[in-house]
Formats: structure tokens, sequence, C-alpha cells
């Protein structure tokens, strides 16, 4: 089936929402998602939305600027990151004008909470800044957005999974789209085209990605020839539930909780003697593994305890009620009396299809646009998070750089003519799906994505080195291989899910190929990416962007400058 | 350890009536019945299908009934229910597939109760004032997930599909409590309709099966109270 629209938003979670509601009432505009809007990632959110309201004491977004730079280990775009932190401030209002139920101060204000790598006066001691709605922040951003666009009557197809993105002589004209109900086939033919689509985190075996967080819009974008950014920089968060990896906030240890090893030590104190527990993820994850490593970690196995029975009860209920609600169902415990078991667990991408600070993709190392092609939230590389996103950021991201990206259009549809879709423009698509459903091979996408997911927790996780990530990459090609022979056992036409995880792993897989060439070829630690074998940041040889692209068997790496402004590089302590 | 389910299955491409159909997976008893579901589906029966996502309770896609109750398999523990673990789709919706239903007349369901901030005024510079004990008036409400075990487990909405039903009044009250909100007379209106509120039998089902532990009924009451006597 054909459409036509102004332009088309792929995915519903907050970079999508925000920028199909500025652009509602003005544009012809679809909302396609593989889910239901409000079963979006966003949701899962949890501690907060970083902006330097300063409603309990002092803030400057330039303080909240350097914190980011610094804790993306200098490789974040600092044009863009002082876009973000400014307009950070004004769109948090703009969410409490839309009725996000922000958590209150006594006076009425926004409350505002501790959060990792958040500091006053470029990094002398934490600062209260992460806004936030008890510790469901990401589901109430989820909700109020969702709220505005079903009050702006906003159109949605809800279960539409994206199989290809539209190019035509360097333009982008629209996407393709499988409807889960039918198993129709149907083309979006628009002026532009908004991929929105989230991270990848199900790359990994502990993550606290949603099961359909599969990288969707990035290996679409990448097979269609346009570099991934960054690959290499994924976070892990350090607490998520032992074995589980569900996401225990950081705003836990905000709100006063602290990492403990099996001798009862409080082991981040010698790791960052001023943040402490609060110190950045990358940090706080690798001195988890560190402890783990030699023989610290609870039972002399791989994981740490997370201790909030120092806090009181009350404080506990009332600011962390999920986390509360989480511990008990999956552990069966009372987080005011017994410690929580944790570990490092995938949690973010801080790379992905390359854009300007207005969403506009960009496809060489100048930072070339592509007419029609736009890119927000945490699928995007602007890049606002360099080599490791600081907690609350990917919020402030989404909220501004949607609507940006939404601004940007609306300017950009005026200018622009429809251009002509050429025949067949669904061929490949179709080509794709009848291939994975006639295939009939021996092999089971499950065991396939186990494999994979296995792999890379052991060869590109927290701590890499050459030995693992060459590993790594002798792995996918094989799990490739074996991708051409599987068989499905649904062959039906109605919500086909065995098709649709199908499609999924085909994303998952490529991504993984771009992480490890890019983790390889990086010989430096830098941030969220750590090899062993180099341990020191290296800004001589590698205070770049890295740029991926997908090539005749396999992956072709080139790479840009980063855009450094106010701070200059220096060691990253805290 | 092994576990043994049993699963309502429909395709209606194939079938003409639901059957119940049984498998075993080997799981973990600490596991979720959604782990349980998804090994079925992975190593067993691929053709299995239902809805799921974030697989721990935020994003309200596995809501189903498990063992005659509706529960979100992500938020259910293996060792917590009794075997052989029976699973159906929710009751009161269109089964489109096995445990996947039909969502579009819910959610119509809910943007029908206006669930969005309705104010006159214009906003302020910085943000909107409210104390933290009239933040407090409508936080319960807040925490819906939109996942529908309540509606599907109230009887007026079983024999009513036009109810605007329990998930909707949640949201309407998140709204109508809310201290900057300005909408409440016509959302009012609306609920006061013939299939609005009243049709709220006081059954308690849907405060039983929310898996929020939002009170439920008790936020209908007050929906009640204050059309009836612009008290609560």
């Amino acid at each position: 089936m054909y459409h036509k629209y102004d332009a088309i938003v792929v995915g519903a979670g907050g970079a999508g929402l925000m920028a199909a509601m500025v652009m509602s009432g003005s544009a012809n505009v679809a909302v396609l998602s593989k889910l239901y809007p409000t079963r979006s990632h966003t949701g899962t959110a949890q501690g907060g939305i970083g902006a330097a309201l300063g409603n309990l004491e002092e803030d400057h977004w330039e303080w909240h600027m350097f914190d980011t730079v610094k804790g993306g280990d200098y490789l974040a775009d600092q044009a863009a990151v002082e876009v973000m932190c400014q307009e950070a401030i004004d769109t948090v209002y703009d969410l409490e004008h839309m009725g996000l139920p922000f958590s209150r101060l006594e006076d009425g204000r926004i409350a505002q909470r501790f959060f990792g790598g958040h500091t006053k006066d470029y990094g002398k001691a934490p600062v209260h800044r992460s806004c936030y709605a008890a510790d469901r922040t990401g589901h109430m951003i989820l909700q109020t957005l969702y709220q505005q666009c079903i009050k702006n009557q906003v159109h949605f197809f809800n279960e539409f999974h994206v199989l290809d993105l539209l190019i035509e002589d360097g333009v982008c004209l629209g996407v393709v789209a499988l409807e889960i109900g039918t198993g129709e086939i149907h083309t979006f033919h628009a002026k532009a085209v908004l991929f929105a689509t989230g991270g990848y985190g199900r790359v990994y075996k502990i993550t606290s990605n949603a099961l359909t967080f599969t990288g969707d819009g990035v290996a679409i974008s990448y097979r269609r020839g346009i570099p991934f950014e960054d690959p290499e920089f994924f976070q892990f968060h350090p607490t998520g539930i032992y074995k589980m990896g569900i996401l225990i906030t950081e705003a836990a240890r905000g709100e006063g909780g602290v990492l403990r090893n099996r001798t009862g030590e409080r082991f981040m104190e010698r790791y960052t003697p001023t943040l402490k527990d609060l110190a950045p993820r990358d940090i706080v994850s690798r001195a988890i593994y560190t402890e783990v490593r030699e023989g610290r970690g609870i039972d002399g196995k791989d994981y740490v305890y997370l201790d909030l029975t120092g806090l009181p009860p009350g404080a506990v209920h009332e600011k962390l009620p999920d986390i509360t609600d989480f511990v008990h169902t999956y552990l069966g415990l009372d987080p005011t009396k017994q410690p929580i078991p944790i570990q490092p667990t995938a949690h973010y991408a801080m790379g992905g299809i390359p854009t300007d600070v207005d969403g506009r993709v960009v496809v060489d190392d100048q930072n070339t646009p592509m007419p029609g092609f736009y890119a927000a939230g945490e699928c995007a590389c602007v890049s606002v998070h360099g080599a490791n996103r600081l907690g609350t950021n990917s919020l402030v991201d989404i909220i501004v750089f949607g609507r940006r990206a939404g601004r940007q259009i609306l300017g950009f549809l005026k200018e622009s003519e429809l251009m002509p879709l050429p025949e067949g423009a669904d061929a490949a698509a179709r080509a794709e799906i009848a291939r994975l459903l006639e295939s009939s091979g021996p092999e089971k996408v499950a065991d396939i994505r186990r494999e994979l997911q296995e792999q890379m927790e052991v060869n590109a996780s927290v701590m890499r080195d050459a030995a693992g990530l060459k590993a790594m990459r002798a792995i996918i090609p094989e799990l490739r291989a074996r991708y051409l022979r599987i068989s499905l056992q649904d062959t039906g036409v109605r919500y086909n899910t065995d098709l649709t995880e199908a499609i999924e792993l085909g994303y998952l897989l490529d991504v993984a190929d771009a992480i490890v060439a890019g983790a390889l070829a990086r010989e430096e630690s830098r941030g969220a990416h750590y090899r062993e074998d180099f341990p020191k940041r290296d800004d001589g040889r590698f205070l770049v962007h890295t740029l991926a692209w997908k090539d005749v068997g396999g992956v072709r790496l080139g790479y840009k400058p980063v855009s450094i402004t106010r701070f200059q590089p220096q060691e990253r302590k805290y | 350890m092994d576990v043994s389910l049993r699963i309502l299955r429909f395709d209606p491409e194939r079938d003409k009536e639901p059957h119940f159909a049984e498998y075993t997976a080997e799981v973990e008893p600490t596991d979720r019945v959604l782990d349980a579901l998804n090994y079925v589906k992975w190593y067993g029966d691929g053709t299995v299908t239902y809805r799921r996502s974030c697989a721990h309770g935020v994003c309200g896609s596995d809501a189903m009934r498990i063992n005659g109750r509706n529960r979100l398999a992500c938020k259910v523990l293996v060792k917590d229910v009794s075997q052989p673990i029976t699973l159906e789709p929710l009751l009161g919706f269109k089964v489109l597939k096995d445990l996947l239903v039909d969502m579009d007349p819910f959610f119509a369901l809910y943007a029908s109760v206006k669930p969005y901030l309705i104010t006159s005024t214009p906003p302020p510079e910085k943000e909107r004032l409210q104390s933290p004990e009239e933040r407090e008036r409508f936080d319960d409400t807040t925490k819906c997930i939109l996942c529908a075990a309540c509606t599907g487990a109230c009887p007026p909405f079983w024999s009513n599909p036009q109810f605007v039903g329990p998930a909707a009044l949640v949201n309407a009250h998140r709204f109508i409590f809310d201290s900057r909100d300005e909408g409440a007379p016509e959302r009012l209106e609306i609920l006061g309709e013939r299939d609005g509120v009243f049709r709220c039998r006081t059954v308690f089902n849907c405060t039983e099966s929310c898996p929020r532990d939002i009170q439920i009924t008790r936020a209908i009451q007050q929906i009640k109270r204050l059309i009836l006597y612009n008290r609560v």
C-alpha cells in the first residue's frame, strides 16, 4: 500500500513524539511505531532529566556543559553540548507546561536531585540538577508527550515495523514498513523522514534494554550507505539487577545509596575520592569489574551490593517507589533492610546515525547533510554524549533534539519539493521478507541471537582487548552465514512475530559488526570504551569520531574531528 | 527446572475455535513467566504469539490471564504460580492471535476522556507552582502504564464495551485532581454520561489486577463523588 505524507517519524519514544508534536498542525505527519507508542523504551527511564534550573542551589548551564564534556571524556562535540545544556532549561519548563507531574519542592517548584557526574563549579562537588518525577521520569515524559499528540491529533501507524529507507540520488524519499497485524508491506513517500528508533542494547546478554531495542533505524541507515558514528562507545550502567540486567536508577545513589564489596567496603572511595559513588557510569562499572576480578565480589561471584539500608525508609518509599517494587518483585528483597545484588548492564548507545544539532543526518567527514533524512534520540549521534553519557542526559537529548529536528523539518518542508518515487521502491524489502519466510535451513533465530549476545558480552563489553575483539570479528561472519540458513516456524501473515524477531536479528548482526570494528581500531581507552591493552587515552591519535561504513564483506572505517570550543581536554579525574 | 505451560491458542488464519496447547520450558524458579513464554517461542514453537517489550513491568505490553488472573507476564515469577501455568488472552477484547488482543478500542476509550492537561491561562515563564501536597493528590494515578489488566478484568466492561472502563477513568482522575488542570468540567461531563463512571459497580477487580498497585476503585469513587456531591 502506498501512502504520501509531508513527514514520517519512525519511532514513538520521547524524540519521535516530541518532533511529531512540534510538527502537528503545521504539516501532514504520521508516526510509525513497531509498538504502541506508550510501550516505547523512553518509559523505562527512571532518575530524571538534567537541567540547570538552580532550584535548590546555584547552577549554570555552563557547569552542565562542562560536566557533559568531561563525562564524555572530551569526545562530545562541544558546540552541540552547548546547545543541549542551554535549551535543557527551557525544555524542562516546556514539559511542565504540557502537564508533566514533576516531584515538587515545598515552595512548589520542580524538585531536583544529585546524579552521577553532575557537579557545581566545574567539578568541585555534586549539584542538585536532575529534575524528576519520583523514579519514573521517563514514564511521565512518554505519557505526557503521547497525551499531547492525542490532543494535537497526530496520526499513528501502530505496530508497523520499519524495513527500509528509500534514498534516490542522495535524497531521502520515504520508508518501507511491514504492518505486523496483516503482513502487508507499505511504502511511505515523504519529503522528510525522521528516525527516532532508539538503541541496540539487545546486542549484549545482560542489558537493561527492552527486547525490542534492536538497532533497527541505525542498521537500516547503515545498510543504505550512511556511516554509523562512534559504534564502539556503548555504556554499561553499573547497577543492573544481578543476572536480569533490570535497571536500578543512579538516583538510588543520588539519594545516598552506596556500593559495597564482599568485605562491606564502600569501594568507590578508593577509585573516585571526590564524587565516590556518584562518579560517571563508565568509571563505576569498571570499578565493579575490578572488584570482582580481584576477588571482592559477593561470595566471590560476579556481583556487588547496592546498599540503601542507610537511607531513611520513608525517603526510599517516597523517592524510589518503583525501584522498591522491582527489588521486591524480582529478588524478594526489601531494599530498606537488605542490600541489592547488582552488576553492570548494557544500557545506552552513545553512537548512532550522525547528525548535526538540527537533526539533519550528515553522511561524511565534512558533515554534509542528506536532504530529507533526520535522526534524533538514542539512534542519533549528534554527538552530545561523546565516549560516555551522563545520567539524565538521555532525556535531555530526546527532548531538545526531538524538538529541534521537528522545527528544522517544518522549515525544510516549506522550501522543498516531493521528489518522485521510482518504480519498485519496496522491492528490496519485499525480497528480504520473502527470503526469511522461505528460508528452510536448520538454524534457529534464537540460537544465533543467544550466541551473538553471549559472545559480545565476553569479547566486546566493559573490558576489551585485541584478542577478544579479533575473536568476535571472526565469530560474526559465522553467525551471518548461519542467519542465511534459518527457518521460521511461523510462515503466516498475521502478527508473525517469529518473522519480526528474525528481522531484528539481522539488524543486531550489522550493529555488532560495526561495534567490533570500531573498538578494534580504537587503540586507546576513552569513556565507555576501555582497552586493557591500551589503558590510556590517546588524544594524539584518537581525539576523533569514528565513522563506520558498511562495505562489501565488512566494515570500512573513517574518522572526523571533534568540535572543541570552551573546554580543552584534560585528564579525567573525579 | 522444567515448567509446564498451557497456552490458549487461536490463529484466525487456521483455527475455527481456540484450543489449549501444552508446552514445557526450561527456566529458573526465579525467572519470569515471560521468560518461560519466550523459551517456548524461541526453542519450542515459534508460532506462539504475544506482545512484550521492556520485560520489567513498565511498558505494559504483556498483560494476560495467568492462571485466571490478569497479570503482566514479566512481573510474575515462575516460582510464585502453580503449574501448569495457564496463559490466556485478556477478556473483553477481540483476540487477534493467541495471547494478543486488539488494543485499538482500549486506546480509543483512553483518548475519549481527554487525557491531557487542559488550561486556559497562559503558562508562566518558568514552572507552574504546585505544592507537594497538591502533587500527592494524584500521584497514584500517574503510575498507570495502560496495560489494560484492569479494564480486561471489569465485568461491566465485559458486558458493555462502550463503557470507558477503569484504565480511562484512572487517567481522567490523574488530570481532574491535578491542581494545574482546568478541564475538569468537560471531563466530568463526559464521565457523567451513560457509558461513563456510573457503569462502575465497585467490583474491585480492577484494583486487584493492577500490576502497579493503583487504588483504582478508590480513584473511580472519587470521580463519582465529585460528580454527585462536588466533593471527594
